[in-house]
């Protein structure tokens, strides 16, 4: 959690400092929920989520600095820069991409679990998706697909009240708690979980993940969260009260979580700030890959269209 | 006369159609509270209240067509997407909704709407984010479809496709938000379906749209050094298209050159090339010269993305390479 923390605030400071370019969407205060659910996957488990990917991609275990270098655009990057923020990809790890179409990514989704279904593994495929693309008609059929299909599916919403300005109180009909519309769709292994709590988010994905395997299709968990900055870098955030941010604040994983585990013993301040100081290390390490990683050739323009 | 930005031409555009008609109201998502996500709708939903400036969910398919139901009833909704790019999810409503209900109602209904969207790449959003898919709507029957290049023009135009009974697509180049330019201070309409000169020339005519504009204009200053008189175009439409415009201007100059800033291969560009060949091959000079964007998606590294789209350089080397001027 702390690396994709740091690797995140890195992310904004280059991008004030115009080396990450486009949109730039930050993760800052969900973190809990990339860390908890993905701990939970097996290697052979797809992984398909939206433009809000860095955590995703890092939990997931994707080079550090491959992934620096693609926010830069680099040659060195994941997609060689051809995809930047928003589009993070690593197939070898089963991670298929962040998508920006709010959602486009649920029927690719479908597809790989599909994949699973039909070789007969006891794979799944984790969509992680926001409450603003709930509104989608690609949620709802693709919900009502895979149950049909009993396809092995873990729905992820990441709840953080927001779509870009709307709260989900403006543009939702259904009231707060989104879990229980699974059921309307005969997806009965459906879950609430605290998303500030990498704990918790770990043992409901753990449950969910076993229901699945076992082979009775999709499972959906909706993790409460907050997204404690703006959109992207380019919102100015106008359209909500300073003292709601501040409240989750209080609750952010990345302070609690290390004072949890000092309060139970089970790690001293020594040993946190040994793996503080290694992750800054690596932070720092990839950005300097992706500076000295060059832009792809001109070649690479007309690559990579037709397989 | 007043110099003002793209932006606050729209925005102008869009206050004067909402005074002057009540049945006119506008839709999309984050147009309100949000202010809209490239600010043209900025302080409208504190002026109109949220009957009049509707924030919708993510949900493209059903506002745009609850555009077109609520248009057949006689009510005057201007949608706004977010991207030209996200339309796709609404692709179907505009094209065989909005595009045909009236054709297949035998005249019984009619779609008075406006779909305006930012479109264009340019600024590293890569391949889904960076489309003009107006290229596409413009072989559309039944729809129309505005490009403007300048504030008078957004302006004008605006108020035209609002009061047009036909569904517009309002192709907003993003790049030219931020542009400036002369406006009347009283009201005026420019009429869809017109080309306009934007520079006088008599060596060549080049034709372009929205962004290609200034890139064309750019053009023509750089022949101007080496004294070449180019003629720029202005369609401003792209359906109903103004051929007669463009076949007066090349039967005066004997060249021509076609820039389109989308993919070349299939695009607009290439219709509006077919269409000088067939009207005016006996007054040309030699082949229509033509300048597309690259047959590739949109990357995301910059260098590369420049590389994709065309250059006022590329347009000099295409003159060059076809006329030897
Ligand atoms: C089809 C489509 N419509 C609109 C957008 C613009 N957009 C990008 S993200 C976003 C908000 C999505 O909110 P949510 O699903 O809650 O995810 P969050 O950003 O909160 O993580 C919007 C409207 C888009 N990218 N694609
Ligand atoms: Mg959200």
């Amino acid at each position: 959690m702390y690396l994709i923390r740091q690797f995140e605030e890195k992310c904004g400071e280059m991008y004030t400092r115009g080396q990450v370019r486009g949109f730039l969407h930050l993760y800052i205060g969900e973190e809990a929920i990339a860390v908890g659910a993905i701990s939970q996957l097996q290697p052979h488990d797809y992984i398909v989520t939206h433009y809000r990917d860095h955590g995703h991609a890092l939990a997931r275990g994707l080079d550090t600095n491959r992934t620096m270098a693609e926010l830069f655009g680099r040659v060195g990057g994941l997609s060689k820069g051809k995809g930047g923020s928003m589009h993070l990809f690593d197939a070898d790890k089963g991670f298929i991409g962040g998508h920006a179409i709010v959602g486009g990514q649920f029927p690719l989704a479908a597809g790989l679990a599909l994949s699973h279904q039909y070789r007969k593994t006891d794979g799944v495929c984790v969509v992680f998706f926001g409450d603003g693309s709930t509104n989608q008609g690609t949620y709802h059929e693709v919900m009502n697909l895979a149950s049909v299909w009993k396809l092995p599916i873990l729905f992820f919403l990441e709840n953080n009240l927001y779509g870009m300005g709307s709260r989900f109180d403006r543009v939702r009909a259904g009231g707060e708690d989104f879990y229980p519309g699974a059921a309307t769709y005969g997806i009965d292994h459906a879950a609430v979980v605290d998303g500030m709590d990498v704990i918790a988010v770990q043992e409901a994905t753990k449950v969910a993940l076993e229901s699945i395997r076992a082979g009775n299709g999709p499972a959906f968990i909706e993790a409460k969260t907050f997204r404690f900055q703006g959109h992207s870098m380019a919102d100015p955030v106008k359209y909500r009260d300073s003292s709601e941010t501040e409240a989750w604040e209080a609750k952010d994983p990345i302070t609690t979580f290390p004072e949890d585990l000092i309060a139970q013993g089970l790690v001293t301040e020594a040993e946190l700030a040994e793996i503080r100081a290694s992750v800054d290390a690596e932070v720092d390490e990839s950005v300097k890959f992706a500076e000295d990683s060059p832009f792809p050739p001109d070649e690479e323009l007309f690559t990579d269209i037709y397989a | 006369m007043t110099e003002i930005t793209f932006r606050q031409a729209l925005q102008r555009g869009l206050r004067e159609a909402l005074d002057a008609d009540p049945d006119v109201f506008l839709m999309g998502e984050d147009i309100g509270k949000y202010d809209g996500a490239y600010a043209v709708t900025q302080g409208l939903l504190e002026k109109y209240g949220p009957d009049r400036i509707r924030d919708t969910p993510i949900s493209e398919a059903a506002f745009v067509g609850a555009g077109v139901g609520a248009a057949v009833a006689g009510l005057r909704p201007v949608v706004e997407l977010m991207s030209m790019s996200f339309s796709l999810v609404a692709s179907d409503q505009i094209v065989n909704m909005a595009a045909k209900i009236r054709y297949m109602s035998g005249g019984q209904v009619k779609v008075p709407m406006v779909l305006r969207a930012p479109t264009g790449g340019g600024v590293q959003l890569a391949a889904t984010h960076s489309q003009s898919f107006e290229n596409w709507y413009a072989s559309t029957p039944g729809l129309k479809v505005v490009t403007p290049s300048t504030p008078y023009d957004a302006l004008g135009l605006l108020r035209s496709s609002i009061e047009d009974d036909n569904p517009v697509i309002f192709a907003e180049n993003a790049l030219l938000y931020g542009t400036r330019g002369e406006v009347p201070d009283e009201e005026f309409r420019v009429p869809i379906g017109l080309a306009d000169v934007k520079r006088e020339g008599s060596d060549i005519t080049m034709v372009g749209w929205g962004h290609g504009i200034i890139t064309l204009l750019d053009a023509a200053d750089k022949l101007a050094e080496t004294g070449v008189k180019a003629e720029v175009i202005d369609l401003r439409t792209l359906r109903p298209l103004d051929m007669d415009t463009v076949t007066e201007s090349v039967e005066k100059t004997g060249r021509a050159l076609v820039l389109d800033e989308n993919w070349r291969t299939a695009g607009l560009g290439a219709e509006i090339a077919a269409e000088i060949g067939y009207r005016s091959s006996d007054y040309l000079d030699g082949p229509v010269a033509r300048v597309g964007g690259t047959d590739t998606p949109s990357p995301y590294t910059r260098p590369l993305e420049q590389l994709g789209i065309p250059q006022t350089q590329w347009v000099i080397d295409e003159i060059e390479k076809t006329y030897g001027l």
